[in-house]
């Protein structure tokens, strides 16, 4: 691994000045400088502004024609992979799903492996993870490769050695607590989530010092204010402090907890601010006649204090959800002029098919459009509330327990799910991996027990009416609030997309496909099939001096649920047309890594 | 573990629900579905089926990319095969497999509808239902 002398020197000055205090914040100076160089992919999100962008422009446009897989590597686990590969200098940490295996890589040989770290896991937990026994990827910060352990142990593994340096359990698995988001390394801490939104967890992010894995600061998204880390009075949301008891107060007797609000997505950093922001998910149970109030915070967007955890603003985007429409989508920060007017804002593609742009200083909502013309459960949201006007006949709280929503989109996997978009300062466009199917819901009433689901709702997915595409990938202007082009495309397209300096932008789709488009234009440049459908993230870095793509293929997820027989209906009505489709017919089950270059 | 305590229910629910079993075996199917249309047990089962098992089968038994389609499976199991996987769990983890099935023994809102949610699937393997939310006998939804 290059040593980057220039750079240390560069940062004496502040890196002097924490030494005096004590605190290893080698892991700050370190990754904030890692995170600018586009060589190595050093987290899980490309950078801590989740913007999946690359200066790299090897590969371009005019060029990308000519890419073709270069070296593979098998992962030896069948399950869905999702996230992507880190290259940090010259080795590349692979991750896998269920048992979670991590593998350094050796670039300058070959991709041997240097060392391989197997955890012993309870299969147990397998059953206890709603959406298949997914992993989104490790972090790396101050020599450590850090991973979440699907049984909801915090590990950190020396990245040179593999071996395990400390552990902490974050969670308890009967109680239906588990873990597959990636975690994120901020200054001295680890920041880490809880999955378990199907099974009536209390929902919370926490922080864990990187030295030796002790508890830093642990934050609840639903409960009491201690609990929460707010603070009444400076806290805001639209601007306005939330006041006391801001959750409690929107749950029924004890519902908070058992009340969700997950943090199972991606987490994102603005250095100068030192805020962090995640999103939280569905309220538990997906029966919304059992849950009065506005169950807060979940489906919430916090912005919190990188080193005390205090929440600095919220914002709740679907109170009382009643579609499952989890806010824990990825917060892509980004300088960029909204409405004409130059803002750091983020930007966020919810679950629920609004697109909103808010100041990420101030926590103020400056646009809230739908990015799926489908979208239909809300008519828009209210700019002075923040709330969205919900349409009666697609509010399953209204229509009832016991009683079919029908043709309600977008169906609970939303418009998009944890796919992560991707923005091109270069253009000013995100690119969007969408879902585009509708569904019928039906709640009815459910008991809570510890470690079983807690789900009190079935429901039917389709395509919209008239349509037989199931997903597209989309140019959207997040400062006008429109689309620019769109893709469609057979299934959903689930996997995290790439935006490069070289005009492309890259996905996968669910039968396999590694697509490149042009950013401009979204045309077709390149594809190609690779072994089994694609719900990872596209990477990109060099190794000696050349740029490659890398990417996982390996089917499931929540697509592998919905997808692999078919969806329920085929609402085209066409006929001979509207074919009713099966992933099944188009990839099987897989755990490769593909590795994409030009040479 | 639930295991023990599983298979204490697991008899139990044999026990009271053995007349399933024997209705099997003098051909008279274990579920009602008339023009399309079932009745309230059946119903059921797909409700229960989807709180519980959709999140690994699939939507309507079809499968998914990790757990079996069970309109097939239930070709060949019959009643007394499906509660013990039902109530006891499975594991299947050679060869690259990592796919566990939970003891339903202890869920109430599994193991006290055990009827219902065989008689539903049973409907969809035997190709007497379709796919999607069956219509109820007797509601006006057409």
């Amino acid at each position: 691994m290059t040593t980057n002398k220039i750079g240390l020197l560069g940062c004496t000055a502040l890196f002097g000045a924490l030494l005096a205090i004590g605190s290893p914040a080698r892991a700050n100076d370190e990754l904030l400088k890692l995170e600018k160089d586009p060589n190595q992919w050093v987290m899980p999100t490309g950078n801590y502004a989740n913007q999946r962008y690359s200066t790299l422009n090897q590969i371009t446009a005019a060029n990308a024609g000519k890419l073709h897989p270069v070296w593979t590597f098998s992962t030896g686990v069948l399950r869905g992979h999702e996230g992507g590969p880190l290259v940090i200098g010259d080795t590349m940490y692979v991750h896998t799903p269920f048992p979670n295996n991590v593998f350094a890589l050796d670039l300058n040989d070959n991709g041997k492996v240097l060392w391989k770290y197997e955890p012993r896991q309870d299969p147990n937990v397998i059953p206890v993870m709603c959406c298949d026994t997914v992993n989104r990827g490790v972090a790396y910060g101050d020599n450590k490769i850090i991973l979440n352990q699907a049984d909801a142990k915090v590990v950190a593994l020396d990245a040179k050695t593999g071996k395990e340096l400390w552990s902490v359990q974050n969670g308890d698995a009967a109680k239906g607590e588990t873990m597959t988001a990636a975690p994120m390394i901020v200054k001295d801490k680890v920041i880490v989530g809880i999955s378990g939104g199907e099974f009536g967890v209390q929902g919370r992010l926490t922080a864990y010092n990187l030295k030796d894995g002790s508890l830093a600061w642990k934050a609840y998204s639903v409960g009491p204010d201690k609990e929460l880390l707010i603070d009444p009075v400076k806290t805001t949301s639209m601007g306005k402090p939330i006041g006391e008891n801001s959750s409690v107060s929107t749950w029924q007797g004890d519902q908070w907890k058992t009340g969700g609000g997950s943090t199972w997505g991606w987490y994102s950093y603005d250095p100068a601010l030192n805020l962090i922001y995640y999103g939280t998910g569905n309220p538990s149970t997906w029966n919304p006649v059992q849950r009065p109030g506005d169950n807060k915070w979940s489906m919430t967007i916090f912005a919190r204090d990188a080193d005390t955890g205090v929440a600095k603003w919220v914002f709740q985007m679907t109170p009382h959800d009643e579609w499952d429409y989890d806010g824990v989508n990825e917060m892509i920060l980004a300088d960029i002029d909204v409405k004409g007017k130059p803002t750091k804002a983020l930007v966020h593609f919810d679950r629920n098919g609004f697109e909103y742009t808010l100041n990420r200083e101030t926590g103020e909502l400056l646009l809230a459009e739908k990015y799926d013309p489908a979208v239909n459960w809300a008519s828009k949201i209210d700019m002075t509330t923040g709330r969205p006007e919900v349409v009666a006949q697609f509010s399953t709280q209204h229509n009832g327990e016991d009683k079919n929503s029908r043709n309600i989109c977008p169906a609970a996997l939303g418009s998009k799910d944890e796919q992560p978009a991707a923005f091109s300062p270069k253009t000013g466009l995100f690119y969007v991996p969408t879902n585009h199917v509708c569904m019928d819901y039906e709640p009815f009433k459910v008991s809570y027990t510890a470690g079983q689901p807690y789900v009190g709702a079935t429901l039917a997915m389709f395509p919209p009416k008239g349509d037989n595409n199931l997903g597209n990938f989309i140019a959207y202007d997040a400062g006008q609030g429109k689309i620019i082009w769109s893709d469609p495309e057979p299934f959903s397209v689930w996997s995290g997309a790439l935006a490069t300096a070289g005009d492309i932008v890259a996905y996968g789709t669910l039968e396999g496909y590694l697509k490149i488009v042009d950013a401009k234009s979204g045309k077709e440049l390149y594809k190609f099939k690779t072994p089994s459908g694609i719900i990872g993230n596209i990477n990109t870095y060099t190794h000696g001096g050349k740029q490659y793509l890398a990417v996982y293929s390996g089917v499931g997820g929540w697509a592998g649920i919905g997808m692999a027989a078919g969806l329920s209906k085929d609402n085209d009505g066409l006929g001979a047309v509207g074919a009713y489709k099966s992933l099944s017919n188009y990839t099987q089950l897989g755990g490769v890594m593909t590795v994409f270059g030009l040479e | 573990m639930p295991s023990r305590i599983a298979a204490a229910v697991f008899s139990a629910a044999l026990v009271s629900v053995s007349f399933i079993g024997i209705a099997s075996a003098q051909d008279e199917p274990p579920y009602v579905v008339q023009n399309g249309r079932v009745d309230q047990a059946v119903y059921n089962g797909y409700r229960r089926y989807g709180e519980a098992c959709m999140r690994c089968h699939g939507p309507d038994g079809a499968g998914s990319s990790y757990a079996p389609d069970l309109t097939s499976s239930l070709k060949r199991l019959d009643f007394e095969a499906f509660a013990n996987t039902v109530v006891n769990g499975r594991k299947n983890l050679k060869n690259g497999n990592e796919n566990v099935m939970p003891a339903f023994g202890t869920t109430e809102d599994v193991v006290l509808y055990l009827n219902d949610i065989y008689g539903y699937l049973k409907a969809r393997s035997d190709d007497q239902l379709g796919r999607g939310r069956p219509k109820r006998i007797g509601d006006d939804d057409s």
